[in-house]
């Protein structure tokens, strides 16, 4: 069994200690495959329980999720060899105290967290460069500037203006929903389709939208129209 | 006594970080502080050329820093001001000859003998940027109302945040009324709604920067440049003053009204 989660701090990605170590690399890279742009740029943290692993085996998984711009970062074992391995690897060891590595300036900033698993809370505002990978629901109280980039697994409200790029329902759901106080995305993307503001500015009324996938294209409504719309 | 460090930055090239260091260092020398500007720009220095004092170059920052010099010996003073020294950067050397360590080191050691360091940083958010960002009390980012600088300034605000800086403060340079008026220039409203952050002054367009910069002498020396007023504005401001911000859109809108009586 391959288990992959969200964490506040990246992907946990669980193997079992039992099995074949090769059939579950590859059912782990099947199920990255699945979803490959969510997967891109995210951090990951390896647990194998007691399995004793070599440097080169953790190279070689390395290697193979940096074909996918995943980056290995912590690998958490009961395994002294396997410990001893990722140390030698300069990789962390140690989930609880792990810290991200000393960041280069350029590096984002990962916003302050509220939960662990489910629903993502950001209170700040997304500048540009900044960007949010999360495997549910994120909920930003304040602004997503342009060239800042969300891409959840659920839906995305944004309590404040969004002007960047955000990816609802990343993992292939298009059922997911976009909500902002003002919606005017550089490109909005739900499940597999995609849409971007026009081109001209046009200066409308600014009101709260939620868009959504209907009859084959994402469309985005008045809030006030869509709560009509349900009495 | 402790000095003050605030640097100046954008994220984007030619936005004018190096002229407001030049004018600003000239306005608070003039408001009777005691200055020193850096030249943070390793390889690409021109606070020098600015601020007019190249040819009175011995030592640099990286003189300083690899210990070839005393910091004295590095220290330039202004040909008008007493008060008003420039640290240069080394031409031949990069970015990474010196370090944000580095970088702190200095300015601790300037600290007592004056009131402000002012720190020019290069374009880019790479080493010379963190070099420049390190030892800051206080942070200005310079951006024109451009969207592509405002997206630039908008990215640097973030980086600074994420370094545990205050949140930095803006000067909207380069500003043209009647562009704004005519809809063709993005509006300071819309350069504050996007980056959200303290406003600190709105330097104009102004032909007696481009003058000043190539005679180096800067526009804050000179009483009639409008440029020059806004930036002995943003001096006054940094010192704590309340200072209104010049009218540089009401003129217009008086004259609009006026245009607008007349075809009535």
């Amino acid at each position: 069994m391959v288990s992959i989660k969200g964490r506040q701090d990246g992907l946990l990605v669980v193997l079992d200690e039992e099995q074949d170590w090769a059939a579950q690399i590859a059912e782990l890279e099947a199920q990255l495959e699945i979803q490959k742009a969510f997967f891109a740029g995210a951090r990951l943290t390896l647990q194998v329980g007691g399995r004793p692993l070599v440097m080169s085996d953790i190279q070689d998984l390395q290697a193979r999720l940096a074909q996918r711009d995943i980056t290995l970062e912590t690998v958490v074992s009961d395994s002294e060899a396997t410990l001893a391995a990722a140390r030698h690897l300069n990789l962390a060891t140690d989930m609880a105290s792990h810290q991200p590595p000393a960041k280069a300036a350029a590096d984002l900033q990962e916003p302050p967290v509220v939960s662990e698993e489910g629903s993502w809370f950001i209170h700040c505002t997304l500048r540009s460069g900044q960007k949010i990978h999360h495997l549910s629901h994120v909920t930003v109280i304040g602004d997503v500037n342009p060239g800042a980039e969300i891409i959840a697994g659920g839906d995305v409200v944004v309590w404040g203006r969004l002007q960047g790029l955000v990816h609802a329902g990343a993992m292939g759901d298009d059922s997911a929903v976009v909500c902002a106080l003002d919606l005017s995305p550089t490109q909005l993307r739900i499940g597999s389709y995609i849409a971007r503001s026009p081109e001209e500015k046009r200066r409308r009324k600014v009101r709260p939208e939620m868009a959504s996938v209907s009859e084959g294209r994402i469309v985005a409504e008045p809030w006030d129209d869509k709560k009509r719309g349900k009495k | 006594m402790s000095a003050k460090t605030i640097t100046i930055t954008s994220g984007k090239g030619g936005v004018g970080k190096t002229t407001a260091t030049a004018n600003l260092g000239v306005a608070l020398a003039l408001a009777g502080k005691r200055v020193v500007t850096i030249d943070a720009d390793i390889g690409l220095r021109n606070l020098d050329v600015v601020m007019g004092l190249e040819n009175r170059i011995v030592y640099d920052l990286v003189d300083v820093v690899e210990g070839q010099c005393r910091l004295r010996q590095a220290m330039i003073r202004d040909k008008r001001l007493s008060e008003l020294y420039l640290i240069p950067a080394a031409q031949t050397r990069d970015k990474t000859a010196v370090s944000p360590q580095d970088m702190i080191r200095v300015c601790d050691q300037l600290r007592p003998d004056f009131d402000y360091i002012l720190v020019d940083s290069p374009a880019g958010i790479e080493r010379g940027f963190q070099n420049a960002v390190a030892p800051a009390d206080e942070i200005l980012i310079v951006t024109t109302p451009e969207v592509s600088a405002v997206r630039d300034a908008d990215r640097i605000i973030g980086l600074i945040e994420a370094e545990g800086k205050d949140t930095p403060q803006l000067i909207i340079n380069r500003f043209k009324p009647d562009m704004v008026r005519r809809g063709d220039m993005l509006g300071t409203s819309d350069v504050i709604e996007v980056l959200a952050i303290q406003l600190v002054g709105i330097v104009p367009e102004d032909e007696a920067i481009i003058i000043s910069t190539n005679k180096g002498v800067p526009a804050a020396l000179d009483d009639k440049a409008l440029a020059g007023q806004a930036f002995r504005n943003i001096a006054r401001r940094i010192m704590g003053e309340e200072v209104p911000f010049m009218s540089l859109r009401d003129t217009s809108g008086i004259f609009n009204r006026l245009v607008n009586l007349i075809k009535q």
